[in-house]
């Protein structure tokens, strides 16, 4: 046992994974838009992984109990925050969802939202003295979770509101919901699929297109659905081992989307094939096996919620942004953790990660 | 520590297990989800991708011009823009929509219209909103690529017809090829390829139409080109030299102007059509672009036919000129003798019926040359009925009445010579005795084309050489059908029409033409088949005269109908005739002299095109 954390105790498995992802997530955002007016923007997603790293190892120095402690304030923060972008926010492509910083970069506050949601839901869990949730702790957890969900909602961001579910649920899972409520909860939300259906005409035009588009990509070639449908043209075209480096059509000439962001993964399938697709996979799998290896071995129950936290929606945005990609879930924006360009999303994932090794490193610790 | 981390459970094991498989779970389906794309559709996306990537231009082949027998172009082609809306876009496009509508002086009714009519089509395929771009409405479409971005430039080659409505009705048309010729032509038209949709530009349109060539380019997602594959020149559409002499046709047309029938001028030895008018007529210019619903439907519907080419298919009955196919019928059957003499008194009659003859009266005691020459309806009503139907529908039929001609031209009517056996067949009945003297001086049943009439008359004067009629210069195989006639049948027939022109009493004495043998026959129909005439709304009647030059083996032989007149054929038809004969022997005279006097080496033909025209082919 030692007396103080120490940064050797990181999980370096962990961070070889991580740089491989961002290795590949930075060659495909260059091979997207070498050739393009972004040129260059391969040095500013490094710039971003640069400032996430750094932010990383100063969230893994603060104990994690500290920040479970401040969890109510944190709590109230966010949701002062996301109130604040509710009403001043800059509305960028038709959403409230960005904070001037002082004149820099925009920050993207619903990603700070995902951090303090889990730890506040890991503070609730661990607070919990039984290993088994009642009904009147699941009621606690949903009132938890749907408040900045709907705040979020409200801005509108259905994909960010979307993320924070996961916490909830994978949370309520391992802190020991009943079989029985699990089976209810399923069945409610079988029963909200067709009732969520008749509501789509209340969600915004927006998202009524991208559910449309979603249903019926090949109705509207050139506007809606082709976002969808040249992110499959341009997987599937990649074939098993892909066109090469610099050389998909469907990504060199724009016909893909967002394609250094949201789809990137879709340039990537293009340009390196399935054997590409299956090594970014496998690559995720083992990131996220990692994840729940250092749930595993932490201390206490309080450590390994706030790490399972992350793996919730890490593991969400993963299944999330590859469906999209090959068009089984509606375009949602959720971006691909550590290879999309973006400055929140990256921070946000190694202030996750800084949170992770910041359990693992106290493992020892007393 | 803080009360709330002081939690005596243990780590829930099991359930982070549970987790992990979840997470195996979820990449495997995945992966299985880009494998079906990957690996099992990837041929189908590759496609697409290619699809997306490499757009087909097509360079539009120019049709090949029409040029008269000298060369003179009277038709070509020009290249002209076509502004596109593309209607992917409908937000940016309704806001755009005043803008666009006064840029360009479109009506904004029309455009909303044709918006309308396009709704059901993908959205991807753009709208020709202005087929014509004038060059100012090309500069505003330039002058607006950022700000009006659902605009487009197409560059086509259009039809021009530089005379208007010169030739029109053989010229024909062009339009856009329509979906039965599309389903037939196995790819080889595209929607929106003009194709020739009636006369010359129809017969000839394999020869006057190019092969579009294709340009391949890169163009990436908002279209822009990146870069040419690769380029394949069109193939422009073949001249065609037509036999067509423009300065006969001009003066055929100018004669006609404001009236209503048709002319036919031909090289009797050929049967090269030169000249070649039907009014009322239209501008094939209007076509080229697009025909306006209104203006289209007007020149089906109006009562005068102005689509129709009446020189090939008006069905009309000849009239007096018919007296010609009388004559020679009477002289080659040797039925009745060459002597036979007739007494008219103004009229006759026949089976309980009274027939007029055209000069109330009468022509007294009259023979064939005399009735040729003043046209004496008695005389021929008596050798028809001496003759009898089926003997004058032998005639008729071996002088070409009743089947088609054969001219080049799409959509030739064959006419009608009646005979017993036909009205059994169509009415079943007996043949009326009555009817033959009708038919005697070109009335009842029988029905003709002004170039039926032409071909007959030539070949009468030619000994039965029936001529195949033709507009394009070097006409292949053109076939001479021979119905032999005597030669003395020939010069008395032939005496007699020239008697008409050149003898005091004939009806077109008026049209004698100095140093010019001049022969023909006037004819005046006072209805044609009932059926036409009801189609028509013709109430007056319908002038022809025939003519050729010289008397024997002519030249130049020409039909000419003045129809809804209240002249007799000789004064309304007649000099339309006179100044095409005159016209030709004008010119024919002024070659000679030429010949005569320029005695230069270096001009060998003196058929050399007054215009000169690039790719004019001459046989």
């Amino acid at each position: 046992m030692k007396d103080r954390p120490r940064t050797q105790d990181f999980d370096w498995v962990l961070l070889a994974i991580v740089a491989a992802i961002t290795t590949l997530g930075v060659l495909e955002i260059y091979s997207s838009t070498h050739a393009s007016a972004m040129v260059g923007m391969q040095w500013k997603q490094l710039m971003w992984l640069g400032v996430g790293i750094a932010a990383m190892f100063i969230i893994s120095r603060i104990d994690y109990h500290t920040l479970m402690d401040q969890a109510p304030v944190l709590y109230m923060f966010g949701l002062a925050t996301l109130l604040v972008v509710l009403v001043i926010g800059h509305s960028r492509f038709g959403a409230k969802r960005w904070v001037s910083l002082g004149g820099g970069p925009n920050f993207q506050v619903s990603e700070l939202m995902k951090l303090i949601i889990i730890i506040v839901l890991a503070r609730f869990f661990s607070e919990v003295r039984t290993d088994r949730l009642t009904l009147t702790d699941l009621v606690k957890v949903a009132a938890l979770t749907c408040i900045p969900v709907g705040l979020i909602l409200m801005q509108p961001d259905l994909g960010t509101a979307m993320v924070l579910v996961p916490v909830a649920i994978v949370g309520a899972f391992l802190a020991g919901i009943e079989w029985k409520h699990m089976a209810v909860g399923l069945v409610l939300v079988a029963l909200m699929i067709p009732v969520g259906w008749n509501m789509r005409h209340h969600l915004k035009p927006y998202q009524q297109q991208r559910i449309e588009t979603f249903l019926h990509p090949e109705e509207n070639p050139r506007s809606a659905g082709y976002q969808v449908l040249q992110s499959e043209i341009a997987v599937g075209s990649g074939g098993f081992w892909g066109k090469g480096f610099g050389k998909g059509s469907q990504n060199q000439l724009g016909f893909v989307p967002v394609r250094y962001s949201d789809f990137i993964l879709a340039a990537l399938a293009e340009e390196q094939g399935f054997i590409g697709v299956c090594v970014v996979l496998l690559l995720y799998l083992g990131l996220i096996l990692r994840l729940v290896d250092n749930a595993q071995k932490a201390k206490d129950r309080a450590g390994m919620f706030i790490v399972m936290g992350v793996t919730a929606i890490l593991g969400f945005h993963v299944l999330v942004n590859a469906s999209m990609v090959i068009g089984y879930m509606p375009v949602t924006g959720i971006p691909l953790p550590l290879m999309s360009y973006g400055g929140s999303a990256t921070a946000f994932v190694f202030l996750a990660l800084g949170l992770v090794m910041n359990v693992r490193m106290r493992r020892f610790v007393n | 520590m803080p009360s709330w981390s002081v939690n005596d459970q243990k780590i829930p094991q099991g359930r982070l297990a549970l987790v992990s498989y979840v997470f195996v779970a979820i990449v495997a389906l995945l992966m299985v989800g880009f494998w079906k794309l990957q690996v099992v559709q990837s041929g189908h996306f590759a496609d697409l991708a290619e699809r997306n990537r490499v757009r087909s231009i097509p360079i539009i082949a120019p049709r090949g011009p029409m040029l008269d027998r000298e060369g003179r172009v009277l038709v070509d082609s020009y290249p002209s823009f076509s502004i596109l809306l593309m209607r992917d876009d409908l937000k940016s496009l309704e806001k755009s929509l005043p803008q666009i509508e006064d840029g360009l002086g479109i009506d904004p009714d029309d455009l909303r219209q044709e918006l309308e009519a396009a709704k059901n089509e993908p959205k991807f395929l753009p709208v020709i909103i202005k087929p014509a771009a004038t060059q100012a409405d090309i500069a505003f479409v330039e002058s607006h690529r950022a700000d009006i971005p659902v605009l487009e430039l197409m560059m086509v080659q259009r039809r021009r017809y530089p005379h208007n409505s010169m030739l029109a009705s053989a010229i024909g048309y062009v339009g856009e090829v329509s979906v039965q010729d599309m389903d037939q032509s196995e790819g080889q038209y595209r929607p929106g390829d003009l194709v020739g949709k009636a006369g010359l530009e129809k017969e000839y349109n394999d020869q006057l139409e190019g092969t579009d060539g294709m340009r391949r380019v890169v163009v990436n997602s908002v279209g822009k080109v990146m870069r040419t594959l690769d380029n394949v020149e069109a193939i422009p559409g073949k001249p065609v030299q037509l036999t067509i002499d423009y300065d006969l046709q001009a003066i055929a047309e100018a004669d006609m102007v404001g009236k209503q029938g048709a002319v036919v001028a031909m090289d009797a030895r050929t049967g090269e059509v030169l000249a070649m008018v039907s009014r009322p007529t239209f501008d094939p210019n209007d076509f080229a672009v697009r025909v306006p619903k209104e203006e289209w439907q007007s020149l089906n519907t109006d009562k005068k036919t102005p689509l129709l080419n009446r020189a090939i298919q008006a069905q009309l009955a000849p009239g007096s000129v018919f007296k010609i196919v009388m004559a020679t019928a009477m002289l080659e059957s040797k039925q009745i003798s060459e002597n036979f003499t007739a007494y008219c008194p103004g009229y006759a009659n026949f089976y309980g019926r009274t027939f007029h003859c055209w000069r109330p009266q009468g022509h007294g005691v009259v023979g064939l040359h005399a009735a040729i020459v003043d046209s004496c309806d008695v005389f021929f009503y008596n050798v028809g009925k001496l003759l009898g139907i089926d003997t004058i529908s032998h005639y008729a039929s071996g002088l070409g009445f009743g089947k088609r001609t054969g001219i080049d031209l799409p959509g030739e009517e064959p006419g009608l010579v009646p005979s017993e056996e036909w009205v059994e067949r169509v009415y079943h009945h007996k043949w009326y005795a009555g009817e033959t003297i009708s038919v005697s001086v070109g009335q009842g049943a029988v029905t003709v084309t002004p170039i039926q009439l032409a071909r007959m008359a030539a070949a009468v004067a030619s000994g039965g050489n029936l001529v195949q009629p033709h507009l394009l210069k070097n006409f292949a195989n053109s076939k001479v059908d021979h119905f032999a006639i005597s030669d003395n049948t020939v010069e008395q027939v032939t005496q007699g029409l020239y008697g008409v022109v050149n003898e005091g009493g004939g009806t077109g004495y008026h049209l004698r033409l100095q140093n010019i043998d001049l022969c023909g026959k006037s004819g005046t129909a006072q209805l044609m088949s009932y059926d036409a005439a009801k189609r028509l709304g013709t109430k007056t009647m319908d002038g022809w005269f025939v003519g050729f030059a010289p008397r024997r083996n002519p030249e130049i032989v020409i039909a000419a109908i003045v129809q809804d007149t209240m002249e007799h054929g000789g004064e309304a038809a007649g000099p339309v005739v006179r100044d095409i004969v005159k016209a030709y022997y004008d010119k024919k005279n002024a070659r000679t002299l030429q010949q005569a006097t320029t005695d230069s080496p270096a001009q060998p033909n003196s058929t050399q095109p007054l215009v000169a025209t690039v790719g004019a082919k001459r046989p």
